[in-house]
């Protein structure tokens, strides 16, 4: 009887097995047959990719050794990139804030949720080098369309994990806090505030991170910063003064992540 | 009795020592002043910022009605190779990406040197933006979708890579310790120990990378590098705004269609 079992056990695994495998090789072969396709699409030959090779060394010894020469230029951008990114996420925590608040369905009603989510889906749907777009089309070329683009996305992004943050607070505390009479104002600074802090505090540095790294791209539609002193750079074809840039950016995104861990380290 | 209740009131209770306040107020400070630093020194030009509210509603009054017909036109190709590009870029990544998240991963690479390394190849291919990286590209490949795909996969690299990495990290001792007193490779570890329990991990990255893929190869049109960009500038340089809004429009229902395919496939597998 026990071996009976066993062997049924074994033949049913080895149906599953082949079941299992042979899905498996049909997603390969769809995935081939994709790649064949989008090859073929876009014209993807080797002689192409050879010629493409050529270029990128050409392209590479030109951005050899990078030109800090206009180095004022480059320190102007810089700091006009880190302005944009500080003053976009200070005013975008202000905003997510109360949004995230709204967006929270287990604090408000579902119609006053339903027009907050809405607010952050769109916020968060267009990538911010297009609403930088819009934005410069509004208020014209400068720093200010790229504040008014990164603030749009911080809330997008932080909005959104603020109001999940709230939604798995314990209700235990708030219930406590309302049993003693007091305000909805009272209800949301003692009882739901001091429970999602640490997680806002988090999402906050996160963003200023992602906006510094944004904020060194939206000046590609001339919402200021240093993307546009990068991307005259590509025009003229002064690769080399590329090279300084794109360094001196990495070098800034990494000094900030440096920053993120000393700040998470104090807030843990 | 009464002694012990003095004392008790005596006692001074507080969250932090000296030391974490002085730090707190000191970072405090530090956050404030580089805030008010920065709307001090900012440049705005102020006459810009009188007619905003009329140049946008002349914005917004172009842009409607969208016009219907740019959609067959020009749109409905250059979608479809906007999600070519993301999905390709994002496979070709996860082939670097995945020796680069090894590399990263302590437990598996003894290496200090070799983790450094594989560290700065992940900052490095972040920090640079999809669209920077897409500038690069078409320098070298020239304008077209290729420029794209390759543009996709450094930028994505950086990500699936640190999430990788760290997943490799994280993996419990067990099963390779059990792996090892069978006196198994080195591959047969990766391949029996390691990689069945980043598995869910790996895929969900996957996933979550495609869709963020999908928005960014959005723009990368802008630059040259193929895709819904490419009309979305031409309408731009020729002001046409109902066209604009139309690849707008177009752009939100992808993103929102691929959102829900995510969600479903998450639900499914994961």
């Amino acid at each position: 009887m026990v071996e009976l079992n066993s062997s049924q056990n074994r033949a049913q695994s080895r149906q599953y097995l082949g079941r299992r495998n042979w899905l498996v090789i049909l997603c390969w072969l769809i995935l081939f047959l994709y790649l064949s396709y989008v090859f073929s699409l876009f014209e993807l030959t080797t002689e192409r990719f050879l010629i493409g090779l050529d270029n990128g060394a050409k392209f590479l010894s030109r951005m050899i050794p990078p030109n800090f020469a206009r180095h004022e230029l480059l320190i102007e951008g810089l700091v006009e990139s880190l302005q944009i990114g500080i003053i976009a996420t200070t005013a975008g925590v202000l905003l997510s804030l109360p949004l995230g608040f709204l967006a929270a369905r287990n604090l408000m009603p579902i119609w006053v949720t339903w027009f907050a989510r809405g607010i952050i889906v769109l916020c968060r749907s267009f990538h911010p080098v297009i609403v930088a777009i819009l934005f410069v089309k509004a208020v014209g070329f400068g720093a200010l369309a790229g504040v008014l683009a990164l603030i749009v996305a911080s809330i997008g992004f932080i909005a959104k994990l603020f109001a999940e943050a709230v939604e798995e607070i314990s209700l235990k505390q708030i219930e406590a806090v309302r049993s003693t009479g007091a305000s909805f104002t009272n209800i949301i600074l003692i009882g739901v505030i001091p429970q999602v802090m640490g997680r806002f505090i988090g999402f906050a540095s996160y963003q200023l991170d992602s906006n510094l790294r944004n904020s060194t791209m939206v000046g590609l539609v001339g919402a200021g910063g240093i993307g546009g002193t990068l991307f005259a750079a590509f025009q003229r074809f002064d690769y080399d003064f590329v090279a300084a840039i794109l360094l001196s950016i990495v070098a800034i995104i990494m000094v900030g992540e440096g920053i993120n861990n000393v700040v998470r380290r104090i807030y843990r | 009795m009464i002694d012990v209740c003095s004392n008790f009131e005596e006692r001074k209770w507080s969250r932090f020592t000296p030391k974490e306040r002085i730090i707190r107020f000191i970072f405090y400070v530090a956050i404030l002043s580089s805030i008010i630093v920065s709307i001090r020194t900012i440049e705005v030009i102020p006459e810009f910022l009188y007619d905003a509210p009329e140049q946008m509603a002349d914005m917004l009054n172009r842009m409607w009605p969208p016009d219907l017909r740019y959609y067959p036109e020009s749109i409905h190709e250059a979608l479809l190779e906007t999600i070519h590009i993301a999905t390709l870029g994002t496979l070709l990544a996860v082939i670097f990406a995945i020796p680069v998240g090894v590399l990263v991963a302590e437990n598996i690479t003894p290496y200090r040197w070799l983790n450094w390394l594989a560290r700065l190849v992940l900052v490095s291919s972040r920090s640079i933006n999809s669209l920077v990286w897409a500038l690069l590209f078409v320098a070298v490949f020239g304008p077209g979708p290729l420029a794209g795909v390759f543009a996709i996969a450094f930028r994505s690299i950086g990500f699936i890579g640190k999430l990788f990495g760290e997943a490799l990290e994280e993996s419990h001792r067990g099963p390779i310790e059990a792996l090892q007193a069978t006196g198994a490779t080195k591959l047969s570890i990766m391949s029996m120990g390691y990689w069945p329990q980043v598995l869910p991990t790996f895929w969900s990255v996957l996933l979550f990378r495609w869709d963020i893929n999908i928005r960014e190869s959005a723009v990368l049109g802008l630059v040259g590098a193929g895709g819904i960009g490419v009309s979305l500038s031409t309408a731009l340089e020729l002001f046409y705004w109902d066209r604009v809004c139309m690849v707008l429009i177009s752009m939100l229902v992808v993103v929102a269609a691929v959102e829900f395919v995510v969600t479903q496939i998450r639900k499914r597998i994961i």
